[in-house]
């Protein structure tokens, strides 16, 4: 035990000495918070559109301000006519445009029915569908205030609610995503990276000659970076809540302690790759390909893993990272129990089992 | 002679070759014994098998009375190692480097912090104990190394090519350490190929293509050999070696 002490202290002495690795362990989540929270966004915030009301009247004004108050959209100019429209799409301008044709309050008074006329600009088809989708529900919400609802009985209304995330924010997606991708990514290249550096230096062969023993070693060596990973994930939590405003709904000890099963599962890739790597460079490459790739494309959160052909998608079932993603998706966001998530937590489990057996096997006693 | 190494019949096969055949020899208590050989002769097969890091194909063999094979764990406890690459941590300071070494022993706090200071004072390195390895001159490093080596007081150390790439002078103070060393009753097995240094030994093996090809004192050898210098015994004894460097 007091052996094993000397050792992990040993090694955070190599961590913090080292000044680089360590700008990697802690910049890494959070440039990567602030850069998915804020740069790579993929709401649509403040898309320009115009308004061309040729009615004029007391339910066109309000439905416009409405317009004009969302944060989606920035109204760039109330046009006169349907010749400015084209021009303004042409140019690139505007992303979308609405029009109420003339008459509208009064139609809808007594016919109890008015048109109103969106066009958007589908050459980027997801942008399109995101805008119309957040007008109709403007529109909707304008309805359902107004009490024109309750007038129409008969009249049938799609209600739409986008549950979990009601505003369509980004956060609750990418969030899980890059803390999949941060523990995955700090657990397996700085482990890998640490235990073959001490083949490198010719240290592993004093090591296996001292009475310490390889499970010993193996512990030591992924201490460190087991109580780093925890700390960043309470930074990514941290921020995610603070300047996100993401709301943990579920458990936070089930969180904390399915992301701890995470982190155990990267650590025994980790120390995987690096039993058959022989240089660091190796190592890092191993990490970064092996890992980082199959992290990106087939965790789930850049693209649906659904949507992908059938042998992808067996792929991406053997990356620990999707499963993961799928745990802390329904506990942090849907605020689901572990009765919902033992399966993902079982594949987890078995994962890392698997791993870290091999690799102890494979750790040569005996430098063959 | 008390021996605290014993072998025989050491076979060491790599697929079809034999790195290390049959080597029989014992090395007492408290000797130099020197490990001679050109690149590729099988010396590090040999050392690295009396260490615990190798299997060996055949032969038995006991280092400080504990088998090989099954008393690994023993053997370990009571050798030291240095290995041919630099065996020390480059960003920890002298003294985490010392503390390291001993505490993976099993050493205590106690123990540690009195034996750092001897070892500090013994290579008068006392104002440099919170100095980064990395930051002292090679010899220096390849001196340390061998003092963390024998920090715990091992029955035998294992130098594999501890002085390769090291000045004349420097290598003469690391011969001195290890007089030192052995005075004080620790057994000391290396390996070399620098010839004068073969001189510095009670009694060496010379190994040509994975046999020992001779094994005696320096002065007996040379006798034996007609020659003035071990420089010349080994050249007898190595022209006819059918493998090459590698």
């Amino acid at each position: 035990m007091r052996q094993l002490f000397v050792f992990i202290r040993k090694e955070f002495l190599h961590v913090f000495r080292d000044r680089k690795s360590l700008l990697m362990l802690f910049g890494l989540p959070i440039t990567q918070i602030v850069l998915f929270g804020f740069a790579l966004s993929n709401e649509i915030k403040d898309s320009k559109i115009v308004i061309a009301d040729y009615s004029r009247d007391e339910v066109t004004r309000k439905i416009t301000e409405k317009i004009e108050a969302s944060r989606y959209f920035d109204v760039e100019e109330n046009l006169q006519s349907a010749q400015q429209l084209e021009a303004a799409f042409k140019k690139g301008k505007i992303k979308m445009a609405v029009i109420f044709p003339e008459n509208f309050a009064e139609d809808l008074l007594h016919s109890k029915k008015a048109t109103v006329q969106v066009i958007a600009d589908a050459s980027d088809p997801n942008v399109a569908t995101a805008t119309t989708t957040y007008i109709t529900q403007i529109i909707n919400d304008y309805n359902m205030t107004s009490g024109n609802a309750s007038m129409q009985p008969l009249q049938i209304i799609p209600e739409v609610r986008m549950l979990y995330n009601p505003e369509l924010k980004g956060g609750p997606n990418f969030v899980p995503g890059v803390m999949a991708l941060v523990l995955m990514l700090v657990c397996t290249m700085m482990t890998s990276v640490a235990i073959v550096k001490e083949k490198e230096l010719g240290t592993m062969e004093v090591l296996l000659v001292s009475p310490f023993k390889p499970l010993d070693i193996i512990i030591s060596k992924l201490t460190p970076y087991l109580i780093i990973s925890v700390m960043n994930l309470f930074i990514i939590l941290i921020l995610s809540v603070t300047i996100l405003d993401l709301e943990i709904k579920g458990n936070i000890f089930l969180l904390v302690f399915e992301s701890i099963l995470f982190i155990l599962t990267s650590l025994s890739i980790g120390l995987f790759l690096s039993i058959n790597a022989e240089t660091q460079q190796a190592a890092m490459m191993g990490s970064m390909m092996g890992m980082m790739l199959p992290t990106l494309l087939l965790t789930g959160f850049m693209f649906p893993v659904e949507n992908m052909p059938l042998p992808m998608q067996w792929l991406a079932n053997l990356v620990p990272s999707r499963w993961y993603f799928i745990i802390i998706k329904k506990v942090m966001l849907k605020g689901l129990g572990f009765s919902s998530v033992w399966k993902e937590s079982l594949i987890l489990i078995s994962m890392t089992i698997f791993l870290f057996t091999i690799s102890l096997r494979k750790f040569k006693i005996r430098l063959e | 002679m008390e021996p605290v190494i014993v072998t025989e019949k050491l076979t060491k096969k790599f697929d079809d070759f034999v790195a290390a055949n049959e080597l029989t020899f014992e090395v007492g208590k408290g000797e130099i014994f020197g490990f001679l050989g050109a690149n590729g002769a099988g010396k590090t097969t040999a050392m690295r098998m009396l260490c615990g890091l190798l299997k060996p194909s055949s032969g038995k063999a006991t280092v400080t009375g504990f088998d090989i094979y099954t008393q690994t764990e023993q053997i370990k406890k009571n050798i030291g190692y240095m290995s041919q690459k630099f065996s020390l941590y480059d960003n920890l300071t002298v003294k985490e480097n010392i503390r390291f070494y001993g505490g993976i022993y099993g050493m205590r706090r106690k123990e540690i912090a009195v034996k750092t200071d001897e070892l500090l004072s013994m290579l008068q390195l006392q104002g440099e104990a919170k100095t980064l390895v990395s930051e002292l001159p090679l010899g220096w490093k390849q001196k340390l190394a061998f003092s963390v080596s024998i920090v715990h007081d091992p029955s035998i150390v294992f130098l594999d090519e501890p002085t390769g790439g090291v000045d004349p002078v420097t290598r003469r103070q690391f011969w001195d350490q290890i007089y030192y060393a052995a005075d004080k009753g620790v057994t000391v097995f290396v390996t070399t190929h620098y010839m004068d240094e073969a001189e510095y030994c009670n009694r060496v093996s010379i190994m040509v293509d994975g046999v020992i090809a001779a094994l005696d004192s320096p002065a007996a050898l040379k006798k034996q050999y007609h020659s003035s210098s071990m420089q010349d015994v080994f050249y007898q004894l190595a022209r006819n070696a059918k493998r090459k460097a590698d």
